[in-house]
C-alpha cells in the first residue's frame, strides 16, 4: 500500500515555498507552487479489502494529522513497476 | 503535593524541569517513565521538551501512543494540571488535549533565544501571580513550533480565552518581528477549554535562575503550586 500524506491549502508550507524559488531560480520560472509532504510504502500481509479499514483508520490516527495534513490510500497493483 | 517528570525517549529537558521544580517549594518533582500507566499519585504533570522519538514521522506523533499518555488523558479528564513545554506542548496537540498543531517555522530556521511573552489571561492555575500584560522572559529553543489552528479554532480560542500567552516585543506589542516562529497571531502558548491543561513553546525550565539569563518562569511553576494548593483548601 502507499500513503501520500500533504500539508492542507490552508497550512503555511515554507519548505515548499523555499524549493519553488529554488527551482525557479534555477531557470524554471514557470514553476507556480511546490507542496512537500511524506511518502510511505507500507507492506501488508492479508486481504486488502480487510486491511484497507484498518489502514484508513491508522492514517487518520498516526500516519497523518488532520489538523494540519490530508492522506491518499492507494493500493500498490502487484507486478506494478 | 507531587509533580511527575515524565521522560520519553528523547526528552531533553526533563532534568531541566526537575532541576527547576526541586527548587520550587511544594513542588516534589519526580520522574516518571513513559511505559507507565499510571499517574494517580501526582497533582501536577509535565510533558518536557526534547525530541521525544526523534520527531519522527512528526513532532509529537509517535510519543501520543506512549502507555503514559492514556493516563495524561486520564487525568486531564479529571481536572489535574497539565504542562506541556516544548516539545511537550506537540505531544498535547497530537493528543488531541489541546487544539491546533505545531508546524515548520516560517523562517525554516532552528531558532534559539530569548523571547519575550505577554501574559493574555490571569485567570488560569498557571498564571495566578501574573497579571494581564506581564512580559515574561522565556527562551525559545525549537525548530516546529509555528502555532497553526483553523479559523474556526482560532475563533473558539479567542472567545473562551485560551490563549495565555504571545509573543510580543520588549515594549510588549504582539508585532511581527517579535514572533519569532510565524505562529498565527503570536500565540506562544494556550490552554484547553477547561484550563487545566497548559501548552508552551517557551522554556520556562530553562528560566528558573536570574544568573542564567531570567527567572521569570518560576512565576509559572508557582502558579501551578498555589492552584493545587488553593484547591485542597477549597476541597478540605
Amino acid at each position: 500500500m502507499r500513503v501520500i500524506v500533504t500539508p492542507k491549502a490552508t497550512v503555511l508550507d515554507p519548505q515548499g515555498a523555499a524549493v519553488r524559488e529554488a527551482m525557479q531560480h534555477l531557470g524554471m520560472p514557470e514553476v507556480r507552487e511546490v507542496r512537500i509532504g511524506k511518502y510511505l510504502e507500507i507492506e501488508v500481509e492479508g486481504d486488502a479489502a480487510e486491511v484497507e479499514p484498518r489502514l484508513h483508520q491508522l492514517c487518520r490516527d498516526l500516519l497523518s494529522n488532520p489538523v494540519i495534513e490530508d492522506y491518499q490510500l492507494q493500493r500498490s497493483e502487484e507486478g506494478a513497476e | 503535593m507531587k509533580f511527575a517528570v515524565v521522560q520519553f525517549p528523547g526528552s531533553n529537558c526533563d532534568q531541566d524541569c526537575l532541576g527547576a521544580l526541586q527548587r520550587i517549594e511544594g513542588a516534589n518533582p519526580e520522574y516518571v517513565w513513559h511505559k507507565e500507566t499510571s499517574l494517580a499519585g501526582y497533582d501536577a504533570i509535565v510533558l518536557p521538551g526534547g525530541f521525544s522519538y526523534g520527531d519522527y514521522l512528526r513532532c509529537g506523533a509517535i510519543a501520543r501512543f506512549s502507555p503514559i499518555m492514556q493516563a495524561v488523558v486520564k487525568e486531564a479528564a479529571a481536572g489535574k494540571l497539565v504542562i506541556g513545554i516544548c516539545n511537550g506542548f506537540q505531544i498535547l496537540c497530537e493528543a488531541g488535549l489541546l487544539p491546533g498543531a505545531l508546524v515548520r517555522n516560517r523562517t525554516l530556521r532552528f531558532i534559539c533565544r530569548m523571547a519575550t511573552t505577554r501574559v493574555e489571561v490571569a485567570q488560569s492555575p498557571f498564571t495566578l501571580g501574573t497579571p494581564e500584560g506581564t512580559l515574561l522572559r522565556l527562551p525559545v529553543a525549537h525548530g516546529e513550533g509555528c502555532f497553526f489552528a483553523n479559523e474556526e479554532t482560532l475563533r473558539e480560542l479567542n472567545e473562551n480565552r485560551q490563549v495565555l500567552l504571545r509573543y510580543v516585543d520588549p515594549a510588549g506589542r504582539a508585532v511581527p518581528e517579535a514572533n519569532w516562529n510565524g505562529s498565527v497571531e503570536n500565540i506562544a502558548g494556550i490552554c484547553n477549554r477547561e484550563r487545566n491543561v497548559f501548552g508552551l513553546m517557551p522554556h520556562p525550565d530553562r528560566a528558573c535562575e536570574e544568573r542564567l539569563g531570567s527567572g521569570d518562569g518560576v512565576r509559572i511553576f508557582e502558579s501551578m503550586v498555589q492552584a493545587v494548593t488553593d484547591q485542597r483548601a477549597r476541597a478540605a
